[in-house]
């Protein structure tokens, strides 16, 4: 065999290989979802719906997973977005700056369980028992780097000649921030800002012992809070094969959910490409 | 106003850092107690909850409390101890004490020795604190176990999970055909959005039991824990490297063809060169990824305080460990727990940190 047999040989083995590889990967994940939806349907009827956890429902668990992440995006999005305007806009190219940027990457990647014991010491501890809000800023703490990456990086992309339009005609500059530059960002913002939503609404480890979870309608935020994610992995453990199926159903709605999410944000960034 | 706005910004800023340095301090603080009492050893005692004799000073007494009453039972294997982790005799304990265990907790044969067994246990303590009046009882908390737990299921999973997500990797850049690229592209951008707690779901009531029955041994193990995590990160990893490999030039490529080059020899030696960062970037930020899992973990490593012999075995790791015991814990394994906290922390925090101080660098638009 000569050396360009060898060569194209050692090309064809490659190219089996890395398809070989994408098709195995791309098994197991297929794998999952179709496990996912067929043992997520088994259970899937109106009553899940209109009926609370007590009653063999998943009504109060949903509201309250999705309560839960709307406040503390409530939290995490104005913090997130001033602080990504700050980095981008003020304090850009300063050693705070790029030390506070390494800093919210890192965080980013920080465990969310540990997140979670933060939150439980400071939140939890004081009142004696699981509530609300603790589960809030515990997904809120997760959020906001998130939120900061985002409008850092899509405030980054805004040409420096818009801004410079805006101090030409003389406008003070938190204006030509608010009213020019975010407006120009709004597209990716906002998709970030979906994609970060979607990543918190499927987040148990943080909300573990920080709201809990509860089998009945929520009675306010000061009290233990019914978390989906959290009762998914409850049930999930249970002896019973029906709580079984119930635990599989709210994985499959939970994952219907996050992958709406992510198909609306990426579906708006195409569409801004295109433009 | 534009002075207000201006603070505003910068407080927002610093909020991200006012929040890290809580979370490190607040860790820290709870964790104090645990680290006071053990101090650096915490990492390499494998024991969790065991009682141990300490004299007036609080050394320990150099026969532990369990080792007493193995002694007395002469050699009988203590069936119940053994799950409290055993401090030296860990190796012959555990060969001969942990199949037994597996059996023995699902089927109840443990309950018949656990009765004579702990009259021997009081026995051999009472022997014990009569040769030593002063001693008093301690117990001793370790983090051994969680933190190989922890360190092996990752390893694991980036074996499993590197050459697969390379694979799809390069396959979704240079290999696949143009009308494929886009839906197996989207296809693995949503997995990895795919919440974790669905990973550890599939691998509970599906893989692990597969696992078991491929390679044997316990449907919750480390094994299929690793590998249940280096699924999870697959997506995200082969994600991150497809855009790595993206940013290759397609003049070097074309360059490359161009003097005759195959497609391996482009990939090999223009495109991994070129991204390299980026593709060591996306391995080290799943690994960090890896490493903090906890939901995807909880269901199939078991949670019991024991190292894995066989790599079949069940074992714990640090965010399990927490997320297990946690809400039950007070005192002293509280403490414990927290120390293992901000140990996962601090190492999550380190890797990440060094990760984009020395190789990403992040570039400016």
């Amino acid at each position: 065999m000569n050396l360009s047999q060898r060569r194209l040989l050692i090309n064809r083995l490659f190219s089996i290989v890395s398809a070989g590889t994408a098709i195995v990967g791309l098994i197991f994940l297929g794998w999952i979802i179709v496990t996912l939806v067929m043992k997520g349907t088994e259970a899937l009827s109106f009553r899940v719906f209109t009926t609370d956890l007590v009653n063999g429902g998943l009504r109060n668990l949903i509201w309250g997973q999705f309560v839960l992440s709307m406040l503390a995006a409530a939290i995490a999005v104005p913090l997130g977005m001033l602080a990504g305007i700050w980095l981008q806009e003020y304090g850009n190219h300063t050693r705070y700056a790029h030390f506070i940027r390494d800093l919210s990457d890192v965080m980013m990647s920080a465990p969310s369980i540990v997140i979670g014991t933060f939150v439980y010491a400071i939140l939890v501890v004081p009142v004696q028992h699981t509530n609300g809000w603790a589960g809030i800023v515990a997904l809120a703490i997760l959020m906001l780097p998130i939120v900061v990456r985002t409008t850092d990086d899509m405030l980054g992309l805004i040409p420096r000649e818009l801004r410079e339009a805006g101090v030409a005609l003389g406008i003070p500059k938190y204006r030509i921030i608010l009213d020019i530059i975010i407006r120009a960002a709004k597209v990716g913002i906002m998709t970030g800002l979906l994609l970060a939503f979607a990543r918190i609404v499927g987040e148990t480890a943080p909300l573990l012992y920080t709201s809990g979870t509860s089998e009945f309608w929520p009675e306010g935020l000061t009290q233990t809070y019914p978390s989906l994610t959290v009762s998914i992995y409850n049930l999930a453990t249970m002896p019973d094969a029906e709580m079984v199926k119930l635990a599989w159903t709210g994985a499959l709605l939970l994952a219907v959910f996050v992958l709406t999410l992510n198909i609306v944000g990426r579906y708006v960034v195409r569409d801004r490409r295109k433009k | 106003m534009e002075k207000i706005f201006a603070r505003l910004s910068w407080l927002s800023a610093t909020t991200l850092l006012l929040v890290l340095l809580a979370t490190l301090y607040v860790l820290y603080i709870q964790a104090k107690p645990a680290m006071n009492e053990f101090g650096w050893q915490f990492v390499l005692d494998p024991r969790w909850g065991v009682d141990v004799i300490v004299d007036e000073t609080g050394n320990e007494v150099h026969g532990s409390h369990d080792e007493a009453s193995d002694v007395d039972s002469g050699g009988v294997v203590r069936l119940d101890m053994g799950d409290d982790e055993d401090a030296i005799p860990m190796e012959d304990e555990t060969a001969t004490g942990q199949p037994e265990l597996a059996e023995g907790d699902l089927d109840g044969e443990a309950i018949d020795e656990e009765i004579p067994m702990e009259d021997e246990t009081a026995t051999g303590q009472d022997e014990l604190a009569g040769e030593a009046k002063t001693s008093n009882i301690r117990v001793v908390y370790g983090g051994l176990v969680p933190i190989v737990g922890t360190v092996l299921s990752t390893l694991i999973a980036m074996a499993f999970a590197v050459p697969l997500a390379m694979g799809i990797a390069v396959f979704l850049s240079e290999i696949s055909i143009d009308g494929l690229k886009t839906p197996v592209g989207v296809a693995i951008e949503l997995l990895a959005a795919i919440p974790s707690i669905i990973y550890g779901m599939w691998g509970l009531f599906f893989f692990g039991p597969l696992v078991a029955h491929v390679f044997g041994g316990s449907s919750v193990s480390l094994l299929v824990a690793g590998l249940v995590l280096g699924v999870m990160v697959i997506p995200f990893m082969a994600a991150l490297s497809r855009d790595a490999i993206n940013t290759t030039p397609n003049v070097l490529k074309e360059s490359a063809y161009a003097v005759g080059a195959t497609r391996f020899e482009v990939v090999k030696d223009i495109i991994f060169p070129y991204a390299r960062t980026g593709i060591l970037g996306s391995i080290i930020i799943s690994l960090g990824r890896a490493l903090g899992e906890t939901m995807a973990v909880a269901f199939v490593i078991g949670g019991v305080y024991k190292l894995a012999e066989h790599i079949t075995d069940p074992t714990i790791s640090i965010p399990v460990a927490l997320a297990n015991n946690f809400a039950e814990s007070s005192g002293l394994s509280l403490a414990s727990l927290y120390y293992l906290a901000f140990i996962l922390f601090v190492v999550s925090f380190v890797i990440i940190f060094t990760a984009k101080e020395f190789l990403l660098r992040r570039s400016k638009y």
